[in-house]
């Protein structure tokens, strides 16, 4: 780039500023996890975290953190997903492929409505006492 | 260009890089060549993070990893687990106990009682990148400043900010401009003194490899003020790292036209030269420094004439240290009344000091002016480390004193330290233990003064010298009451006829520990006896014989055979011959060894 003008200037300042916010963790609210246990990644999970990123990005939502984590246990629907939004329930999607990620993205995220067929959840806290017992 | 899933951020400052964290930064690379995650990854290299005690450091985003003391190999690791799998490497986690529940950066002790504004941009943004500096509002104070403002309310908004001069004495920075700003009509000339040389500081080297457009953009915005359209940034060749970020940023905004003709379609012309200093600490003086950058030696002329009317080459000349310029672009951006916000009553603000000596958490702290010292002693710096007692802590360097821990208490602000007998200084802070005896760090001080004195004027060339040779008299044992009474004349001679602020400031570090520590001065001279057994003329190790179990092991460490003893027997010292090295003292398992 040439010597700018303050057009110029204000303007790359709102479009680095951008690439830079996608860096940062001040001002997330809303989370998206990716579950990258060896069972996810073998299902495509590594599609679906390109998904997300890519349809944050085209929607123009800096407040999302895309991060990733290991296995949630539920393997039999795997990628799993967990969307963390203020104001509503942590849900849990599985069977995320990038199509079912843009969903999420543009109901989920941007609409404030919970996307059918994909929720799953964690095994219920007494299951999981049950078998801690045996 | 798709857009990244990761964020590694590589501590880029001089400190990390001595222990290799550009080998890390290479082999991070590296693995994500490997792997095939090179180009969803973004590698950065930043500006110091602060937290040198637990360096090399490693940023991992989004998920906010605080990687600690990771190693060149650690980088396999990293890319594997974390960037492939997206599993925190916990071992290398800053917090281990807590990396189920990971915490976060803000509730890392070291960052809770910070506040950065002069840091800002450090360990945030790639140094050698302007636009990740624009990003963060870079070039905005510029903006207002060309287009918003007028010269008259530039320097209103900063008597409103109440910021005053970093570099020590304090000397309220909108007036400084003003003096420079009345004089019409000549060339004028815009300084940034960055020649940092008390021992153990670094905030301005680190400022300026964390974040050099800041002070760009401070300094064009005061030659646009005062009038001016050349400044220059005198540094001293030993920051090769912060040199050469700055050369990288000066060409960069050059290209953007943020240096130049014409900046930014305004009409304003302004360009910086580096000018290298030897690093002689004399220079950091504000007279010796302009005679330095017109190319004369660096010795200090009488003021007045101030710089701000006769400056470089006689010509009306603002100087200001770094860290006070990189205060300018945020006032401006965000307002004075903002800035004066923060901070006392007199001392608006921020202050940047380099935390060293005896703490847990050494490191780089920029607090709210006000916090107490013991705030950023115990709170910040994790306290004394190895469970010894505090004594006192050292600030301002060579021209600075101590305050104990009877002033634990007190906000630190300009005049609270000159209360007591100190001064704000650069800010170094070196905080001593009990191990560490004051006539010891006095002559320590008065050394460095001697060595440094330019030997222009007679107080401080014959006068830090006459000081320096009573307290080696003192250490050695063989000082006299009267000692006492020499130093306190000559000191405060000195600091009343000294020609410029090294030597009225020279005696500072032993006229405070005698005032705070008259007891230990005493039992040098009158008991022969160095409390701290630090003064190797006074002291003498000795083994203990009921606890000694003739291990031997003293004996094969000792560098001169001084230590003799059949095995299993009690061992004893031959005093002719030790050199009272310690060794002895710091390998037995048993604490045999004592200090008399």
């Amino acid at each position: 780039m040439g010597k700018m003008s303050l057009e110029d200037l204000r303007a790359l300042r709102e479009e680095q500023k951008k690439n830079l916010s996608r860096r940062s963790v001040e001002n997330k609210d809303v989370e998206v996890i990716v579950g990258m246990g060896t069972c996810g990644i073998a299902a495509g999970a590594k599609e679906t975290l390109d998904a997300f990123v890519r349809e944050l990005d085209e929607n123009n939502l800096v407040n999302v953190r895309v991060s990733q984590t290991g296995c949630m246990g539920l393997c039999y629907v795997e990628p799993t997903v967990e969307i963390v939004v203020p104001g509503m329930p942590d849900v849990i999607y599985g069977k995320v492929d990038a199509e079912v990620a843009g969903k999420i993205v543009r109901k989920h995220i941007m609409n404030k409505t919970l996307v059918n067929d994909h929720i799953f959840d964690r095994p219920a806290a007494d299951i999981v006492e049950e078998g801690r017992k045996n | 260009m798709a857009p990244f899933k990761h964020y590694i951020l590589v501590c880029g400052g001089t400190a990390c890089e001595s222990s290799q964290s550009d080998k890390i930064y290479k082999n991070l690379l590296n693995e994500c060549e490997k792997h095939g995650c090179k180009e969803s990854t973004q590698i950065v290299k930043t500006g110091c993070f602060g937290f040198c005690e637990q360096g090399p450091i490693v940023k991992v985003l989004p998920e906010d990893s605080f990687y600690v003391h990771v190693q060149p190999d650690d980088a396999k690791e990293i890319v594997e687990e974390h960037i492939i799998k997206g599993r925190e490497v916990s071992r290398l986690l800053y917090d281990k106990r807590k990396s189920k529940v990971r915490a976060k950066i803000e509730e890392i002790d070291f960052y809770q009682k910070q506040f950065r504004v002069v840091l800002r941009n450090c360990g945030v943004i790639n140094p050698e990148d302007i636009n990740e500096y624009i990003a963060r509002d870079g070039y905005k104070g510029l903006e207002r400043a060309l287009f918003d403002f007028s010269s008259e309310q530039i320097i209103e908004e900063l008597k409103t900010s109440g910021l005053r001069g970093r570099g020590g004495a304090g000397f309220p920075t909108w007036m400084k401009w003003n003096f420079t700003k009345k004089v019409e009509g000549e060339q004028k000339y815009v300084v940034c003194n960055a020649d940092e040389g008390d021992p153990g500081a670094y905030m301005d080297r680190s400022t300026l490899e964390g974040d050099p457009h800041s002070i760009l953009e401070a300094m064009t915005i005061g030659g646009f003020t005062v009038g001016a359209d050349y400044g220059y940034i005198y540094i001293r060749a030993e920051y090769p790292l912060a040199i050469k970020r700055l050369k990288i940023a000066m060409e960069q905004a050059r290209e953007y036209g943020l240096l130049g003709k014409n900046i930014l379609g305004s009409g304003f012309n302004f360009d910086i030269e580096i000018r290298l200093g030897a690093g002689a600490f004399v220079c950091g003086e504000e007279t010796a420094l302009i005679r330095s950058i017109e190319g004369e030696r660096g010795m200090p002329t009488p003021r007045p004439p101030f710089p701000a009317t006769h400056g470089v080459f006689g010509k009306p000349t603002v100087l200001n240290n770094v860290e006070t310029w990189a205060n300018i672009p945020v006032i401006l951006q965000k307002g004075g009344a903002w800035f004066a916000q923060i901070g006392t009553d007199d001392s608006k603000g921020t202050k940047v000091f380099a935390l060293t000596g005896k703490l847990r958490n050494s490191g780089l702290v920029e607090v709210p002016m006000g916090t107490t010292l013991r705030e950023i002693v115990y709170d910040i710096g994790g306290g004394i480390a190895n469970g010894k007692e505090f004594k006192a802590v050292q600030t301002g360097g060579p021209s600075g004193g101590v305050i104990t821990r009877d002033h634990l208490d007190t906000p630190i602000d300009y005049e609270h330290l000159k209360e007591l007998g100190s001064i704000m200084g650069s800010g170094g802070m070196i905080v001593m233990d009990e191990d560490d005896c004051m006539v010891d760090i006095a002559k320590f001080y008065l050394g460095f003064i001697v060595d440094e004195s330019c030997g222009k004027c007679a107080p401080c060339r014959v006068g830090g010298r006459t000081l320096y040779n009573i307290l080696d008299r003192i250490t050695k044992g063989e000082g006299q009451l009267e000692d006492i009474d020499k130093i306190n004349a000559i000191g405060h001679a000195m600091q009343k006829a000294s020609l410029c602020g090294l030597g009225q400031t020279a005696p500072n570090p032993v006229l405070s520990t005698l005032k705070y520590f008259p007891e230990e001065y005493k039992s040098h001279i009158k008991d022969h006896r160095c409390p701290s057994g630090k003064c190797k003329k006074l002291i003498s190790y000795h083994i203990l014989a009921d606890k000694c179990i003739g291990c031997g092991l003293c004996a094969r460490r000792c560098p001169v055979n001084a230590i003799s003893g059949e095995i299993r027997q009690l061992h004893s010292i031959d005093q002719e011959k030790c050199i009272k090295c310690g060794e002895c003292y710091d390998v037995c398992k048993f604490d045999a060894v004592y200090v008399r």
